[in-house]
């Protein structure tokens, strides 16, 4: 049966045309209920016992999706006019609808009532579109009853009154989803609902319990119309906001209209934006752009500091020392446009993780509870919350989803979503640091593993024959990495040649003759970006097939790898270098302790511990050419730890030590990497996949500038040379100093990023800190995808394989770079956020005193840097909340904070002994605390 | 996008290997020697020929076989407020030469030295697949003009969206910018007569697709003998034999 759907749709142009498409209605849509006699059953997806069958309308879908997902609700028919409605309206929703309907465990079919003769309906004139597709759901929910009469009960859940009200009276069995639920008796679900906004007002305050005392807070939200032609008019700006994670009272607007950010200080400014939504900013008037700082600080309160690893790099660092709350300095923030926002234009709002905020009795009665949620994110307000099950979660981590924010609410309202274990759990704490960051963990799917070749798996034949790949098996390949690695990348070979030259060879695992664009296995690895390192777990990019056997280049294994050779001078001068895909056969997979003590031990004369003392003499000179070049040797406070096998507990703790071994592989990496780059930049200027570090701006080192200057150090930062040297002579009388400066040199730079070369120009693919022009990853595949496509780029360059066609699609490029510098993030930020989990749990059972010292003033007190630990945090003079009681002043100058008497005083730098021990200040909520011995 | 979703239903409700309702009808044009109208869904062309006639242009006659014109052209209307380019642009002289071609190879020229034959097309509305309908329009036309011919020449296109391969694309999934195989066949001789293909497919897909498109045009094919059988029957009839 065909049947012709004509509208009119405005074009891009703005001109308006009338559409006429075809649209077919079939007779071979099921009904998928197994127990049907008249359909085909063999696609049906219901249980054949359902007594209810469930049809949720748009709204109920849009709203309740953190319910539908509820094991609780199963049997439930979606039809296609809601799937298209909800796709419309939200992607996020519409994707999880879908991930319900194809997973087999549950009980969702998907009925194309658009598409079936009998519940198509035509346009009714004077119908608008919600009222049409609102028939179409009662049609075919009628449909069903009809149909499957006698063997189940059809029910529309639907909290349209008057789509409930036409239902009754069309003789549909419907409810609303709150009546649903409650005649499920399952309390604990009723948590997932989702409050309407209507309700709002009404309902009682967690904060505050005194009706009278609400009132607007936040200024109303322009409408959509407005906003359009106020951003045409260039008075308003549209950019999306990005709030300062370690102050949440502001946030930055990049607007690409005045080309700069724009800064919005205080929760009264953001007007209810969340990190990430896209806004409309107005800007305040000129008079108004730096006293608002002072201000802000002022009305909000507090946040809390807690003690964190020391950062690695700007990223990690708070953005402006200011912002720390030291509010009797008045940072001159000069011309700095701010501005508040005026409406939201695309919300950002998903589910966060984070506990119930601490109270002493619960608010409300008949068993429903209001409570404050406080996420792990600190970008995200608290989020209001009722539930029926407070005493159980106070001491849970939960994951909580924002519903609404009217202009009456301090804080928006949200639902309870799930629980995911009990805070400070260490599997908790665990998958709460990779849910924060977005890190897949599920297995890997069929479709996945599929790809993979089968086991067991070895060097064939066809392997050795073919033309492509050279017969490396001979030479003396050995890997040096850190202990107990079971993804071995990289291995290295260095041979004497008879003219008195080394050919030395990097061997990368060759990765991307498995893993083959456009199969589920690449796109899976694509999507993940990097494997993720937590101090007890990893989180693997590729299956664990090739990630620890078939790839990794292990000792006495013939293994395929992709290889960069070169002829050296014994200086360490390149003379040539050739890039081919290998067979080669490790000879030794060494620990960097076992290289070290070959390399140390002078009685050993054997091949090998030659080899690595060549290798090492020639990539000492390589590293002190680079630095002579002016390439930055940062210091980072990498922790390690000493797991108990047993408990998996930390056992103990201790900086990582850098050794010449892990230097001089270091060396050749960076070098391999260095050679790749040009020459695939040379064959594919266009396409080639390469990192960059942007120089670091003078304000960006302010803070390292100001510390500098406070302990008369003159630091010169005009180009990474200048202050590499100025570092070199940064030496003091005690020998920690030089690497102190240096660790707070590190933490003003931001971190490297990818980049599609075709995006820049060539001299902004500069990579600072290693002072290197062209650079990219090469070394790594089997843990990170950038790795992969530069593999691909390399063998096409090569012409051994053509060039997959995505690398033809510049934007798809651009947007595979944008993902893996977000999933590198991270893997980063997690990798953190579990050395500092396990550092809390080393701490509960051993409070220490230590050495540390002063890396900031604050006007109650300072900011410490423990050494032994990687750690920084607030050392209190003064008790929290009294801060600047006129005991203390701080001299901003000299960064120093003395005592009003004169007796004591603290300076930047300093050495001061401290106590760590873990307190519990309220219930549940342990935090590492450092105070002065 | 989502062209097909996973019930298998494409935007319009078909699935995946399923044509649009296709309709035929001759004798369209009563001053042409041949005519006729076919519609692959909301895609309508008519077809007209004239012929063998004539050689207009004395120095383009050929003493050994006839000489086969065509003209393609758009009527304004045809899609819409869509993009319209005035007669004679690349692109109609583009299909002009392809609908040529394709019905020479069926025509037997030989029979009808110093002759010339016209065949005009006009697609009246577009919704995708424009070529194959003017072939297939071309074909009934030539029949109706009772001019001999190997065999008949029907086409169907094929595409690759959404990893599935697709018969007879319409607009909207044409303007996907994926693959699109666009296949003209003698059915009886079995014999490809037009194949062309944007986009680049690989070749195990190709086949895949192409082997649709086959489907797809001898389905129509058995469409249009129907019609000429109805036509023939009807002929029949008027005469009163
Ligand atoms: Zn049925």
């Amino acid at each position: 049966m065909l049947q012709n759907k004509s509208f009119v749709k405005r074009t891009r142009g703005g001109k308006i045309t009338k559409v006429v498409r075809e649209h077919y209605l079939r007779h071979d849509i099921y009904c998928g209920a197994p127990v049907c006699k008249v359909c085909d059953t063999s696609g049906a997806r219901l249980s054949p016992t359902a007594s209810t069958i469930l049809i949720f309308d748009t709204n109920v879908v849009l709203h309740q999706i953190d319910l539908i997902e509820n094991p609780a609700i199963e049997d439930v028919v979606v039809l296609s006019i809601v799937l298209e409605e909800v796709k419309n309206r939200n992607l996020s929703v519409y994707n999880r609808v879908r991930a319900l309907c194809s997973n087999s465990l549950r009980k969702f079919f998907v009925f194309s009532n658009e598409h079936h003769k009998d519940t198509y309906v035509t346009d009714m004139s004077g119908e608008s579109k919600n009222d049409r597709n609102d028939r179409a759901i009662r049609v075919a929910a009628q449909w069903y009853q009809t149909h499957l009469a006698g063997s189940a009960k059809v029910l529309l859940i639907t909290n349209d009154k008057e789509n409930k009200r036409k239902a009754i009276e069309e003789g549909i069995s419907a409810e609303t989803v709150e009546s649903y639920v409650r005649s499920l008796s399952k309390p604990e679900l009723l948590d997932l609902l989702v409050q309407p906004a209507s309700e709002d007002v009404k309902m009682e305050d967690a904060e505050d319990l005194r009706p009278s005392k609400r009132k607007v807070i936040y200024s109303e939200h322009k409408p959509m119309s407005e906003i359009t032609s106020g951003l045409h008019r260039g008075i308003y700006h549209q950019g999306k906001l990005r709030v300062n994670r370690y102050n949440p009272f502001e946030a930055y607007v990049g607007s690409e209209s005045i080309g700069d950010e724009i800064i919005i200080y205080g929760r009264t400014n953001m007007n209810r934006a969340f990190d990430g939504d896209i806004v409309a900013v107005e800007l305040l008037p000129q008079d108004q752009w730096h006293e608002e700082k002072s201000l802000a600080l002022a009305d909000e309160e507090d946040e809390e500091e807690d003690v964190h690893l020391v950062p690695g790099s700007a990223d990690d660092a708070p953005r402006t020392i200011a912002a720390q709350g030291s509010a009797g300095i008045t940072e001159p923030v000069q011309n700095r446009p701010s501005g508040r926002v005026v409406g939201i234009i695309k919300r950002n709002w998903h589910s966060y993780c984070g506990s119930l905020e601490p109270m002493a009795k619960p608010a409300g009665g008949g068993g429903i509870a209001h409570a404050l949620f406080v996420s792990k994110d600190r970008r995200i307000p608290k989020i209001r919350i009722q539930t029926r099950q407070l005493e159980n979660l106070m001491d849970k981590r939960i994951i909580v989803a924002v519903d609404s924010w009217d202009r009456l609410s301090r804080y928006p309202s949200g639902h309870y979503v799930r629980t995911i274990g009990v805070i400070g759990d260490k599997d908790t704490e665990t998958e709460v640091v990779l849910i924060e960051n977005d890190i897949n963990t599920r297995p890997f799917s069929s479709q996945v593993l599929a790809c993979l070749p089968p086991l067991p798996w070895f060097v064939s034949s066809e392997d050795l024959a073919n033309p492509i790949r050279q017969d490396l098996r001979q030479l003396r390949v050995f890997s040096v990495d850190p202990p107990g690695c079971k993804d071995i990348d990289d291995a290295l070979h260095c041979t004497a040649l008879p003219n008195g030259n080394y050919e030395v060879g990097v061997h990368i695992a060759d990765v991307t003759n498995f893993v083959h664009s456009g199969t589920p296995l690449d796109d899976e690895a694509s999507q993940r970006g990097t494997s993720v390192y937590l101090v007890e777990r990893r989180i693997d990019m590729l299956p664990k097939p090739l990630t620890e056997d078939i790839c990794s280049l292990r000792a006495d294994v013939e293994r395929l790898a992709f290889s960069v050779i070169w002829e050296m001078t014994a200086e360490a001068e390149i003379i040539s270098a050739r890039y081919t895909k290998s067979v080669i056969k490790s000879c030794a997979a060494l620990s960097y302790i076992e290289a070290q003590a070959r390399m140390d031990d002078s009685r050993l004369m054997d091949p090998l511990t030659t080899d690595l003392r060549n290798m090492n003499s020639l990539a000492k000179i390589m590293r002190a050419r680079r630095i002579e070049r002016g390439a930055l040797t940062l210091a980072s406070a990498e922790v390690k730890f000493e797991i108990d096998t047993e408990t998996h507990d930390p056992l103990d703790m201790g900086m990582y030590q850098i050794r010449e071994a892990n230097q001089m592989v270091e060396e050749f990496m960076l070098a391999a990497n260095v050679s790749v780059a040009e020459k695939i930049l040379k064959h594919f200027p266009l396409c080639s996949l390469l990192r960059r570090h942007p120089s670091p701006t003078r304000e960006m080192l302010e803070p390292l500038l100001r510390t500098a200057a406070a302990i008369g150090l003159n630091l010169d930062v005009s180009s990474s040379k200048a202050l590499a040297d100025s570092l070199d002579s940064a030496v003091g009388d005690d020998p920690y100093f030089n690497k102190l400066i240096r660790i707070l040199a590190t933490r003003c730079m931001t971190q490297a990023v990818y980049f599609c070369s075709g995006d820049l120009s060539p001299p902004e693919y500069l990579h600072y800190g290693l002072a290197a022009s062209l650079y990219t990853h090469f070394t790594s595949p089997i843990r990170r995808y950038a790795d992969v496509i530069t593999h691909r780029l390399l063998a096409a360059s090569l012409g051994i394989y053509k060039l997959p066609t995505i690398f033809q699609d510049g934007p798809r490029l651009t947007s595979i770079a944008d993902n893996l510098n977000y999933r590198h993030r991270n893997a980063q930020m997690a990798s953190r956020a579990s050395v500092e989990l396990h550092t809390v749990i080393f701490f509960k059972k051993r409070p220490t005193d230590t050495e540390a010292r002063i890396v900031r003033i604050r006007s109650n007190g300072f900011f410490v840097f423990v050494p032994k630990y990687g750690i920084e945090g607030p050392v209190y003079l003064t008790p929290r909340g009294e801060k600047g009681s006129g005991e203390w002043y701080v001299d901003e100058q000299q960064q120093k904070i003395r005592k009003m008497d004169g007796s004591i005083s603290y300076s930047v730098l300093q050495t001061v002994f401290i106590h760590m021990e873990i307190v519990e200040p309220q219930p549940n909520r342990p935090k590492l605390q450092l105070s002065l011995v | 996008m989502e062209y097909v979703s996973p019930e298998g239903l494409r935007l319009d409700g078909r699935r995946p290997m399923e044509m649009r309702q296709i309709r035929g009808e001759i004798g369209v044009v009563d001053k042409a020697d041949g005519s006729a109208v076919f519609e692959m869904g909301n895609t309508k062309v008519i077809a007209a020929v004239y012929g063998p006639r004539e050689v207009q242009n004395r120095s383009q006659q050929m003493n050994d076989r006839a000489l086969v014109r065509c003209e393609y052209t758009m009527a304004n209307f045809s899609t819409g407020d869509r993009m319209r380019k005035p007669k004679g642009d690349r692109r109609s002289t583009e299909i002009s030469l392809v609908i040529r071609q394709t019905m020479e190879a069926c025509i037997m020229t030989h029979l009808m030295p110093r002759t010339q034959i016209d065949i005009f097309v006009q697609v009246l509305q577009a919704d995708g697949g424009t070529r194959s309908a003017c072939i297939n329009a071309a074909t009934l036309a030539l029949s109706d003009a009772g001019i001999p011919m190997r065999d008949l020449v029907t086409s169907c296109s094929a595409g690759y969206l959404n990893s599935t391969p697709l018969l007879d694309l319409n607009y909207v999934e044409d303007s996907a910018g994926g693959a699109d195989v666009t296949l003209g066949i003698m059915p009886k001789l079995d014999k490809v007569t037009l194949l062309q293909m944007d986009a680049k497919l690989p070749l195990d897909i190709f086949e895949n697709v192409m082997q649709l498109a086959i489907e797809g045009c001898k389905a129509v094919a058995t469409y249009i003998r129907e019609v000429l059988l109805e036509n023939t029957k009807q002929l029949e009839y008027r005469r009163g034999t």
